[in-house]
């Protein structure tokens, strides 16, 4: 009993910090999204309306949540796929002992990760320009037409996607790095006596060593990448046709462009149990991987 | 806010001469945050006494009960006269019968047009009319070929569409704001017209992101219209080479029969309800809106003064480029006086670029508008209901 309690005194700083900076603001959250909380309850809380589940219900049936939602799916199905296999590649190149300056190349990918976003939102704008961009410029010497990457709806999520994965996949390589550090050269010595080849080594003792590492980081970045905001916000402004209008940013547009901050409220309540659920989802599947 | 802001602590000194008793604090705010900072001041009761208020911004305002009414200090006023000031800014500060702020600069959109292009096409003038408007477009297409087009319409900016549907008979909003009106001959009309300029490659189907220099790109010849405020003035005589300084000029904005309204934009001076200084705050809104201090701001600023007298300075009512602005404020109109003017004008955005895309027809993107807009408007009518039956 008394030892209990000695732990909860040791815990109690902490446990304040996280209920006084985490829980009341969420279950705040969670009653304003219960409400039509807008500009004019802002002006007097007697115009504010209890309305239940009501945001919750209009979201569902608009079509603007579902299509921010598909967006959403589709930058994550093929952002963090892309982003992980580009992470694993650079690790594996860095970490190679046939690498020049593998210190250098390190620093050279993991720059995006730290440059400043807007900064090179712009850049990358000016890179995907239609008439005066490089990337189209290159096209052209291959001999295909000019794409107008932000301003087609069917190529502004590909060209947020590359500029996102572009952006990130140093953050992940250099877990990866760590990982690839910590595995034991004599089992490769090992498998190499047995005559596996360099796949095989791969496939058969690389990635299974790895699966923890795969675990965290694919978790990471699925919450991560759903949690899409900055990216359209400095280059795309969600359009074109709304074409790149995450969840999140339709959250900030209601929550702080147009003052509903019920609906926003619920928005976000909404994303949130969509991110529980795949990493949920996640979790189980490679638990159920290990122990198989 | 922005240049003002900067620009304002030259003018205080003299104010501050006039009334030695008066200490001035000046708290500058960037354009991107001055809206969420000043609800944020509003909901932590720090308002300033006297702020600029972008005009569309005030009916919001009002809403929040934040504003001071100014009729009776303006009834009382030798230096406001209303009817000095053009009739169509002076209107977006009344809401609802009351008076919420006094115009300070305006902004109105018109006609910024290559001169030589359009002679060369085979026109003296600029157009008047929408049809001599749509001869000129299609002449230009088709004299600069298929990279080239007519005229500048980015598909992100809501301004172009609204003028075209100001200029219509029927208001945007019916019974007093309390429900969309775009299924209207004259909206349809506006929209359709609208539509046509992309249909026809008049104008290129582009946002404004994707012209980051827009006033190079006239300077090009990439177009030949493009619809612009007063301070591209500035940037058309800063950004231009001086051999093409004579290839541009203002033209106000045609309409669908003759000589069309633009909007009425601009800032307003307002003073806040929760102010422990109003009599102080209404003498410096009046020296700031005296002639002789309106020419220096303008000269400091270049933004177009909203009272007539002001305009008769010879640097104003001699400039050619502005001149096409003076005769313009004549006709300019307000935007639904709405707090949720923004949101509205976002949406009618959003459904023209679907229409000029080809996913909705001018029906469909009419009625999904309107639909749109009463569920907006939804909690609106309800604070109406309730105060009318209080």
């Amino acid at each position: 009993m008394r030892a209990g309690l000695a732990g909860w005194v040791f815990a109690a700083p902490a446990l304040l910090v996280i209920g006084a900076f985490f829980f009341v603001p969420v279950l705040g959250a969670f009653a304003v999204s219960l409400t039509d909380f807008d500009l004019y309850a802002l002006a007097d809380l007697r115009n504010l309306r209890f309305v239940g589940l009501d945001n919750y219900r209009e979201l569902l049936r608009s079509g603007d949540f579902w299509s921010a939602l598909g967006n959403t799916c589709y930058f994550v199905a093929a952002g963090v796929p892309l982003s992980i296999g580009a992470s694993l590649a650079t690790a594996l190149l860095v970490n190679s002992r046939l690498t020049l300056l593998p210190a250098f190349f390190r620093t050279v990918f993991f720059a995006p990760v730290v440059a400043t976003l807007v900064a090179v939102a712009l850049v990358w704008r000016y890179l995907l320009h239609t008439r005066y961009g490089l990337i189209n410029w290159g096209l052209g010497g291959l001999g295909l037409r000019p794409i107008d990457w932000l301003g087609n709806p069917h190529w502004a999520m590909p060209a947020i996607i590359l500029f996102a994965v572009w952006k990130n996949f140093g953050y992940n390589m250099i877990i990866f790095v760590a990982a690839l550090q910590s595995i034991p050269e004599d089992l490769y010595e090992a498998a190499h006596l047995d005559g596996a080849n360099g796949w095989q080594e791969f496939s058969r003792v690389t990635l299974p060593l790895l699966r923890p590492t795969m675990m965290l980081v694919g978790v990471l970045t699925v919450a991560g990448y759903f949690q899409l905001f900055a990216e359209p916000y400095v280059m795309t402004e969600g359009g074109p046709l709304q074409s790149t209008m995450s969840v999140l940013y339709l959250m900030y547009e209601q929550g702080f462009k147009w003052w509903n901050l019920g609906s926003a409220s619920a928005i976000a309540f909404l994303l949130f149990l969509i991110v529980l659920a795949v990493t949920a989802l996640e979790l189980h599947f490679s638990r159920r991987r290990e122990s198989a | 806010m922005g240049r003002e802001g900067e620009v304002i602590a030259t003018l205080l000194p003299q104010f501050e001469r006039l009334h030695p008793d008066i200490e001035v604090r000046v708290q500058q705010l960037p354009w991107s945050a001055a809206h969420q900072k000043l609800l944020t001041a509003f909901a932590g009761e720090a308002t300033p006494d006297l702020c600029q208020l972008g005009n569309s911004w005030i009916p919001e305002f009002a809403a929040l009960e934040a504003l001071e009414p100014l009729e009776t200090s303006v009834a009382g006023s030798s230096v406001v006269r209303s009817a000095d000031y053009f009739p169509g800014i002076w209107q977006t500060n009344v809401v609802e019968g009351r008076l919420y702020g006094v115009p300070w600069y305006v902004d109105t959109r018109l006609l910024f047009y290559r001169r030589d292009l359009l002679a060369q096409a085979g026109f003296p003038s600029p157009p008047r009319t929408w049809s001599e408007w749509r001869q000129m477009l299609a002449a230009i297409k088709a004299r600069v070929g298929p990279d080239r087009y007519s005229v500048l319409l980015p598909l992100n900016e809501f301004e172009p569409l609204l003028v075209l549907a100001l200029q219509q008979p029927e208001p945007l909003l019916r019974d007093g704001g309390r429900f969309g009106n775009f299924e209207t001959p004259g909206f349809r009309r506006a929209l359709e017209f609208y539509r046509e300029a992309f249909t026809n490659g008049w104008a290129p189907p582009v946002e404004n992101t994707q012209v980051p220099n827009a006033w190079e790109e006239l300077g090009r010849g990439y177009y030949s219209f493009y619809i612009s405020g007063p301070w591209s003035i500035g940037e058309f005589k800063r950004r231009l080479p001086p051999e093409e300084q004579g290839s541009w000029m203002t033209a106000p904005m045609p309409g669908p029969e003759g000589p069309g309204a633009s909007l009425a934009g601009g800032s307003s001076l307002v003073i806040f309800r929760r102010s422990q200084h109003k009599p102080e705050a209404w003498l410096l809104l009046e020296f700031l809106s005296s002639p002789a201090v309106q020419r220096r701001f303008y000269d400091l600023t270049g933004d177009l003064p909203p009272r007539r007298s002001t305009w008769e300075a010879p640097e104003l009512a001699d400039d050619v480029y502005t001149r096409a602005f003076r005769e313009q404020l004549e006709r300019v109109k307000p935007a639904p006086r709405v707090p949720q003017l923004e949101r509205i004008v976002t949406e009618m955005r959003l459904m023209a670029a679907r229409v000029v895309h080809g996913d909705l027809s001018i029906d469909e993107g009419t009625r999904e508008l309107d639909r749109t807009v009463d569920a907006v408007l939804a909690k609106r009518r309800w604070m109406l209901a309730r105060e009318a039956g209080r």
